[in-house]
């Protein structure tokens, strides 16, 4: 049963970021994202890692895609031209990324041939006080930081977006 | 003792005109020099009054200037008989020449530069002759031929002036490399430099390594006497003032040669090979320079050969042992041949620059006083019977013919010629009729004169009063020799010779020398041009040399290689830069393939380091 | 068999993060390669959430949360970047986005 549901979203999630890829109009890259990411989070339920699911389909999905969405349509943007040239990609690129994959690959299949199985409740840590019992003990630091960071990525998206005042 | 006030006061003479010289009067500077000189000349009268019979050298310590393990130099000066001598000379004749420069020097440029120049070389050579190792020695051996072409070069704004200066000091410097060799040789064999070491370990030494450092210290001495082959720079270095020529290239720097050769007696008597070389040469200069000198136009190029013949005399001296007849011979050539240049000074001074002997002529009313001292001087030189010359003289012509024959009648030959071009000088300068242009060549003044009329009692009587050889006899050994008056006469007799040729050529029958000379035109063009030992220098060895240098090591090595290093790196970086610069596309998709790229090789060593480990 | 290996995940990951790396090298629209860049990200993100059940720990987690929050500013701030770029170019190309050239 949980290997069905793996195998589909996996599945579903692949396409869906081959079309990424593939798609010249930003906005089909867009949507197809938003499969990607409810495939995953998906796949973090079986994780058992709830919390973060639920986070991937409020945050990443709902508003940073919001805001890919919202400025593609601001910028009109049309379907990609394909103008101008890259000699080292065309000439490295395939290869590299054919490397890439393999090595991963090969990478993951050595260090972990008899890995852990998932399957759902075998990982019951993930919820919501796990993590803020975590997040403001262990990882108090970096959660201060990130918040300052986050303020200052707001500041700076303000100054640089707004228009020149005459 | 304090026998360092003897350099040093001339020393603070030098400082003190050197630095304030320009703002002081002419009274002042002269006050500085003159009384510098003339105070140490009394400071070494009253140190060998006070030291007495000196029937053993008597030494000071100063400080230890150089101490590396076994091997230590000290300041160490040190006074015997021969440096007694040699003070006398050096500040003696030093004090007259700085008294009579007042008068001749009145009206050059650069005068208190002049002085203290002139103290600068009294202090060096000083220290050359109390040194009592060789390294002090050399330091004032260095001094004199720094002070030496400083004072050639005095009317700097002269191109062949300074080329004289440049010329002295490079061949000057062959000679000292031939010393700095001798030195360390010196210092692999007998482990130290110090005289009196040196010279008690000679003896045990063994005779190769005697004559190879007697060699050395000979093309030192060749060097600063000018002795064939290095004499070249001798006749040029008249360039500087008359003074300077008198003092230097006549009465001091170039009698050191003879001073070092003499007192490293002790060396060269374990070194035949060695002494043979030096009496060759010696003869060999002296014979060689007198027929140079006899063609010159030049008043001061007549006696600037006339100092390298006779310098070869000296050094015939020493070369068949008899040092003291070689000492002898230097100190009454001091003074006759300071006078004999003091002397020109004074008639060109008169003449108001004029050096060119065919341009003078019946002066003899006009400057009587330069006249009769400088024929005194002449007849000292001619070795006239009973002038101090000729005692000095025959002593070495006679030890020659003890040592070789050969060698006595080549010197006999030499004297005769030395007779007539000195004589030749003085019945054209003197004699005759006035060829010149300046219309009232006056005498110079008494500051001038006192000096020459000393010099000349010196040179007529000196022999007399100071006899030398016998002064001498505790530190070398004289030799047994019968006086042999047949010899003696006939030595006499070449000089009268001379100075009778003379006569009859210049004086008597005035159209002989032109005769002659258009006769043996050959000859002539040859002796005139000093047998173009100058341009055979110049093209055998100085152009080879420049060229070479330009080609090979400004060329080649400095621009090519040195330069061409550091450019390279430049150029390297520059080249390298370029190539990386090319990464710099401005393409992000080229930046992320080479990211990519770049991952995927650390990936790739990671793993192959972690394999390795497993 | 009703467990799926963890090892497939992280296949998985690897995957998807390859097309993400293909996506930002062959596409030539700014805002495309942007999402390649947040596709990495959700890769990244998987991996780290099949670590932490692999360890049985939670810190995984609070890893992907940060990373979340890291990419969430990021979006932000480099979209409007990509706004002022546009104003200025008027183009989205990234090729012709190339003063940085030599």
């Amino acid at each position: 049963m949980d290997v069905i549901l793996f195998l589909v979203f996996a599945i579903i999630a692949v396409l869906a970021a081959i079309n990424v890829v593939v798609q010249t109009h930003p906005i089909a890259s867009a949507v197809s994202l938003i499969g990607v990411m409810g495939s995953l989070a998906v796949l973090y339920l079986l994780l058992g890692a709830e919390f973060i699911a639920a986070a991937q389909v409020i945050v990443y999905a709902g508003a940073v895609m919001v805001l890919f969405v919202f400025v593609i349509m601001l910028l009109n943007a049309g379907a990609e031209v394909r103008k101008g040239r890259s000699f080292m990609a065309s000439l490295l690129g395939a290869p590299v990324l054919i490397a890439l994959l393999a090595l991963l690959a090969w990478f993951v299949e050595r260090i972990y041939p008899e890995s852990v199985g998932v399957h759902f409740g075998g990982f019951t840590g993930g919820g919501p006080d796990a993590i803020g019992r975590a997040l403001f003990t262990t990882y108090l630091l970096p959660f201060e930081i990130t918040s300052i960071l986050v303020l200052i990525a707001i500041l700076g998206a303000v100054v640089l977006a707004r228009k020149e005042i005459d | 003792m304090q026998l360092w006030l003897i350099p040093l006061l001339p020393l603070a003479g030098f400082t003190v005109n050197g630095l304030f010289g320009r703002r002081f009067s002419k009274g002042v500077v002269n006050a500085v020099a003159v009384g510098s000189v003339v105070l140490s000349f009394a400071w070494v009268l009253k140190t060998l009054i006070a030291l007495g019979v000196l029937n053993t050298a008597y030494s000071e310590h100063y400080f230890t200037w150089i101490q590396s393990d076994a091997f230590s130099v000290g300041c160490d000066m040190s006074v015997d008989r021969l440096t007694a001598i040699m003070l006398l000379i050096v500040t003696g004749i030093g004090s007259l020449i700085h008294i009579y420069s007042i008068g001749y020097m009145a009206h050059e440029g650069g005068y208190y530069r002049f002085f203290a120049y002139m103290n600068l070389f009294m202090f060096f050579m000083l220290v050359l002759v109390l040194a009592s190792n060789y390294l002090l020695l050399f330091v004032g051996w260095e001094g004199v031929g720094l002070c030496s072409y400083l004072l050639i070069g005095f009317y700097f704004d002269k191109k062949f002036a300074t080329d004289a200066g440049n010329k002295a000091f490079i061949v000057n410097r062959i000679g000292d490399f031939g010393f700095s060799l001798a030195m360390f040789y010196m210092v692999r064999q007998f482990g130290t430099l110090d005289f009196g070491t040196v010279f008690s370990k000679a003896p045990a030494a063994p005779e190769s390594a005697l004559t190879i450092i007697g060699l050395l210290l000979l093309l030192g001495a060749a060097g600063k006497s000018a002795q064939i082959p290095l004499y070249v720079w001798l006749p040029d270095a008249m360039a500087g003032p008359t003074p300077v020529s008198a003092l230097i290239h006549a009465a001091t720097m170039v009698t050191a040669g003879v001073y070092m050769t003499a007192r490293s007696f002790a060396i060269y008597t374990h070194a035949p090979v060695a002494m043979e070389a030096i009496a060759v040469i010696g003869i060999a200069t002296a014979f060689f320079a007198a027929t140079i000198g006899m063609a010159q136009n030049d008043i001061k190029k007549v006696f600037a050969y006339s100092t390298v013949s006779q310098l070869g005399y000296m050094f015939l001296g020493v070369g068949v042992g008899a040092c003291s007849a070689g000492i002898y011979h230097l100190m009454t050539h001091a003074f006759f041949k300071a006078l004999l240049f003091l002397g020109s000074g004074s008639v060109i001074h008169a003449l108001s620059g004029e050096q060119d002997m065919r341009q003078m002529g019946g002066l003899r009313g006009k400057i009587p006083w330069t006249c009769w001292t400088m024929f005194c001087a002449s007849l000292a030189i001619s070795g006239f019977p009973f002038t101090s010359g000729f005692l000095s003289k025959d002593a070495i012509l006679l030890a020659a013919n003890h040592h070789a024959p050969w060698m006595y009648w080549v010197g006999t030959i030499t004297a005769g010629m030395t007779a007539f071009y000195v004589f030749r000088a003085f019945f054209m300068t003197f004699f005759g009729d006035y060829r010149g242009r300046e219309h009232h060549p006056h005498e110079s003044p008494r500051v001038m004169l006192v000096p020459l009329v000393i010099l000349a009692v010196l040179s007529l009587a000196g022999g007399y009063l100071f006899k030398i050889p016998e002064f001498l006899g505790t530190i070398f050994p004289t030799l047994e020799m019968p006086e042999d008056f047949g010899l003696m006469a006939i030595a006499s007799g070449a000089g009268l010779l001379g100075i009778l040729l003379a006569y009859v050529m210049y004086v008597a029958r005035p159209g002989i020398p032109d005769a002659i000379a258009s006769s043996l035109r050959g000859l002539y063009t040859l002796v005139y041009n000093k047998y173009f030992v100058d341009e055979i220098y110049d093209a055998a060895v100085v152009k080879p040399v420049v060229g070479g240098s330009r080609l090979l090591l400004w060329k080649g090595m400095d621009a090519g290689i040195i330069d061409g290093m550091v450019n390279g790196v430049g150029a390297r970086a520059k080249s390298i830069g370029g190539a990386l610069r090319l990464l710099q596309s401005g393409n992000a998709r080229s930046y992320a393939t080479w990211v990519a790229f770049g991952g995927v090789l650390v990936i790739v060593a990671l793993g192959v380091a972690e394999g390795v480990t497993r | 068999m009703t467990q799926v290996p963890a090892s497939w995940f992280l296949t998985l990951s690897a995957v998807l993060f390859v097309l993400g790396v293909a996506g930002f090298i062959f596409r030539r629209s700014i805002i495309t390669m942007f999402m390649s860049i947040e596709l990495m990200l959700n890769a990244v993100n998987l991996s780290f959430v099949t670590f932490s059940y692999q360890l049985k720990q939670v810190d995984g987690h609070l890893f992907v949360f940060f990373v979340m929050v890291v990419a969430a500013a990021e979006a932000a701030v480099g979209l409007a970047i990509i706004l002022t770029v546009f104003k200025n170019r008027a183009t989205l190309n990234i090729d012709e986005i190339n003063s940085m050239k030599n």
